[in-house]
């Protein structure tokens, strides 16, 4: 919560002695409400003041970092409840979780998931960012296999309540600033113990909206502020209303005791149902989960999800683009074929990944399409006839090629007539409508 | 201190709309706060999930889809009555796939004649969908709707450039409700429906299609648009923007890459109908999320899925 002036010229000492520039203690406080003119400018400020002052401008929602080197990833730091209102800045992270009650075949089966389940989309780089692992009795079986998961190379999370297990996980792990998600209200002063001495992120337990407001109250008592707090694992109504409270209480209510991120446990949600539980796992993208636990990853649940998340975390100001040029693969030659595109980025990506898929040389023509999508350049006029003659006209390919063959988006085959008017000479084929029949068309095109 | 929940009273609520007529008819809409926020307030109805079915048998569809509905795929009403009787959808989506001039380009009369034998077969609420060709699509609604006069379906959807036919057969001759269709742009679905409202259509028999996408391919500007929408028909009381919204999922999410694309071309994706599934449930939940208040499927399995989040996201299921 910004302070006012008011507030702040209670924090001066009220001497106006005009040192900081002003003429009244008064006239510089107003500056410093208006972010004009930092605290520090009047040199009477105590240290009391300033750290008040600090505390009152610093984000709503703390950003937490998880993992250490190549592996960091930061969790929170959101400002607004909408996408079109800012920016979301720290997409939600997913995990898969383990525990000491599987046996050796599912241990096995899930870390050889996680590693599988590594893949390019548009430009990212898709995989499980977290290994959860959960403390259900067996101490030796845990410790055994949080050693075994190392090898993934993974953040940890660790799901225990028991502050001996806790102690042991936690100190094999320590150094890669894993999150330990147990503390409660029966727990928490050994567990805030646990998690200072070892620098992990704790992670809150509490059965609803106002035990865990108190959890945290009791946590910050204790000097502790690196937190996560579980949104839930039980219920799903209930889960999805705090993971909502969370997000709305400090960022509306700008109260900064639920200004953390969230784990949400969409796996024991949906009971063994892979399907709820993807239909979870997307909820939670969009509606405010930081970490998404899973029960395992496979394409069939990652494709969807990762997806979404690359979709809900991007700049909603600006669609991602590409430079407007002729791009070449493998080596196009003067009678190889020319594909028409767009600089939007995601079609781009998706069609250039396909052309590659298809081992085939070409010429790729994105003109300038403003950054849309096929149809909605088309429909917004960006992709005609003329745009596209134009760019192949400025292109050099003409006098490059001695076969002159332009193929089409299947989805604007309507613009077929039109350029074969403007581009004489040329052989305008219609091409698939998904960018995914693009190899097979292009393998059987002569 | 004490917890203080934040929470916004808004001061608009979406209308509610009824579909279908009898024992079965089914409302929309009727929310006051955010969607699936029901810790806030009213929620109105719990959203309504339809299956799809089409009025040919359908070559493009994934063979372990069609496999379910052998043996009726050949009589669109036969399928539709198998699909109520076996998955217990709350609507019907029957979609004219088969009039797309495109395709096999079947008569209006053809049409009407399945519209007719579907709604004899089925008593649950009728969403009509057409081809996405204005000129064949302003013909169909117009005779369909003359054809089943007094079922009160949903006529999905009137375009910029067909709302006025569309409009005047569908709702202002034959009573039925119209869904406005327009391009995930807020200003365009308030334009469209303030059109609808000069030509006489009422607020209370119009719903939105604000445009639909499946994840991972635009899907961001979908769900925006969205947000966008309701909040200015609670927060601001904009009674132009106060339709409930009905989301195709199915049309989107099963012609991508991440549900079409074969075992063969990417072998260590897995099973293609485990994905396909996958992916429509995750659009589905996301619209959902979004504030679709129907929304239309194509996998029974999706079906089941969406009916048990909405129960238990609302609070009223077992879990
Ligand atoms: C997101 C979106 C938007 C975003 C724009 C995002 C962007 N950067 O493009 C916003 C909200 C801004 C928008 C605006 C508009 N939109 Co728009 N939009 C969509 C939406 C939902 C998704 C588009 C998308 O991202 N697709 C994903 C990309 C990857 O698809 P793609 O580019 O077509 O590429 C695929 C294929 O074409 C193929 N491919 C691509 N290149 C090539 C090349 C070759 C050689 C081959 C073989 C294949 C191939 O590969 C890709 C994957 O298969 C669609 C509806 C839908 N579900 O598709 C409507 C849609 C495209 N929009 C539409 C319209 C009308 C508009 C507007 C004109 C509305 C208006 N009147 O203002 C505006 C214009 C914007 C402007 N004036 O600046 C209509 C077009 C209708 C039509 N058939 O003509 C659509 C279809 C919605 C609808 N059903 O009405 N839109
Ligand atoms: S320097 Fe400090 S004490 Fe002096 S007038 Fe400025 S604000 Fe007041």
């Amino acid at each position: 919560m910004a302070l006012s002036g008011i507030e702040i010229f209670k924090l001066t000492p009220r001497k106006n002695c005009k040192e900081c520039g002003f003429p009244t203690c008064m006239a510089f406080a107003m500056k410093v409400a208006s972010g004009a003119v930092e605290i520090e400018k009047c040199p009477h400020i105590s240290a009391e003041a300033k750290e008040k002052l600090a505390e009152a401008t610093a984000p709503l929602m703390k950003t937490v970092k998880i993992g250490t080197g190549d592996y960091e990833h930061a969790l929170g730091g959101e400002t607004v409840l909408f996408r079109h209102e800012k920016t979301f800045v720290n997409k939600t992270l997913f995990a898969v979780q383990f525990s000491d009650a599987m046996d050796d075949d599912e241990l096995a089966r899930r870390m050889e998931n996680i590693k599988k389940v590594d893949y390019e989309r548009i430009g990212e780089q898709m995989h499980v960012e977290i290994v959860a692992v959960k403390y259900t009795g067996n101490r030796s079986r845990y410790l055994d296999i949080i050693k075994r998961l190392k090898e993934l190379q993974k953040i940890f999370v660790l799901v225990c309540d028991d502050v001996d297990a806790a102690t042991e996980a936690a100190a094999l792990v320590k150094e890669t600033k894993p999150v330990l998600v147990g503390a409660n209200n029966d727990n928490l002063e050994e567990m805030v113990k646990l998690a200072k001495e070892s620098g992990i992120v704790l992670g809150l337990n509490a059965p609803g909206v106002e035990e865990m407001y108190a959890l945290v109250e009791k946590t910050h008592q204790l000097g502790y502020k690196e937190l996560i707090l579980n949104a839930g694992s039980e219920n799903m109504a209930k889960t999805f209303e705090n993971a909502v409270e969370f997000r709305r209480t400090a960022l509306v209510g700008q109260d900064r005791t639920f200004g953390y991120p969230s784990i949400v446990f969409v796996n024991e949600l949906a009971k063994g149902d892979s399907y709820l539980q993807t239909a979870l796992a997307a909820t939670f993208i969009m509606k405010y989960g930081s970490i998404v636990v899973l029960d395992d990853i496979t394409y069939a649940n990652a494709l969807p999800l990762f997806a979404l998340r690359q979709n809900i975390f991007t700049d909603p100001q600006k669609p991602m683009r590409v430079e407007p040029k002729v791009y070449e693969f493998a080596n196009p030659k003067e009678d190889s074929p020319v594909l028409v595109t767009v600089d939007f980025a995601l079609t781009y990506f998706v069609v250039s990944g396909e052309i590659e898929r298809a081992k085939v040389p070409v010429y790729l023509l994105v003109p300038d399409a403003g950054g849309l999508s096929v149809l909605t350049s088309w429909a917004a006029g960006k992709l005609s006839a003329g745009v596209i003659a134009n760019a192949i006209k400025s292109s050099g390919l003409e006098e490059k090629l001695n076969r002159k063959r332009l193929i089409l988006p299947g989805k604007v085959a309507v613009l077929k007539g039109d350029i074969e008017e403007e581009l004489p000479g040329w052989e305008i084929i219609v091409g698939p409508s998904e960018a995914m029949q693009i190899p097979k068309f292009l393998n059987e095109l002569n | 201190m004490a917890y203080k929940k934040a929470a916004k009273k808004y001061s608009g609520e979406i209308r509610e709309v009824t579909l279908g007529s009898g024992d079965k008819a089914v409302a929309i809409g009727g929310k006051n706060v955010l969607p699936i926020h029901s810790f806030d307030g009213n929620v109105g109805n719990p959203p309504k999930i339809g299956l799809e079915i089409v009025d040919i048998v359908p070559e493009d569809w994934h063979d372990d889809l069609k496999k379910i509905y052998d043996g009726v795929l050949e009589d669109t009403a036969e399928w539709a009555k198998f699909a109520v009787d076996n998955f217990a959808p709350d609507f019907i989506c029957l979609r004219f796939a088969g009039a797309d001039p495109d395709g096999k380009n079947k008569s209006v009369e053809e049409c009407v004649e399945t519209a007719k034998k579907v709604a004899a077969a089925v008593d649950l609420p009728l969403v009509i969908a057409g081809t996405k060709n204005v000129e064949k699509d302003e013909k169909l609604f117009s005779a369909v709707a003359e054809a089943l006069a007094g079922e009160n379906v949903l006529i999905l959807s009137a375009r910029e450039e067909n709302y006025k036919t569309v409009g005047a057969a569908g709702a202002l001759a034959y009573k039925h409700k119209i869904a406005a269709e327009t391009s995930v742009d807020i200003n365009l679905a308030k334009q469209l429906n303030i059109l609808m409202n000069q030509l006489g259509v009422q607020n209370e028999d119009l719903v939105m299609n604000v445009g639909s996408a499946a994840v991972g391919y635009g899907f961001e500007y979908l769900s925006s648009t969205m947000d966008r929408i309701i909040l200015a028909a609670l927060g601001q009381n904009d009674s132009t923007l106060q339709m409930p919204i009905i989301t195709p999922v199915s049309t989107e999410t099963w012609t991508v890459k991440e549900s079409a694309a074969s075992e063969d071309d990417e072998p260590a994706w897995g099973s293609s109908i485990e994905r396909a599934i996958q992916m429509e449930v995750a659009t589905a939940a996301a619209v959902l999320v979004s504030g679709a208040d129907a929304i239309i499927v194509r996998h029974p399995k999706s079906l089941a899925t969406m009916k048990t989040f909405i129960s238990n996201m609302l609070g009223s299921g077992l879990n």
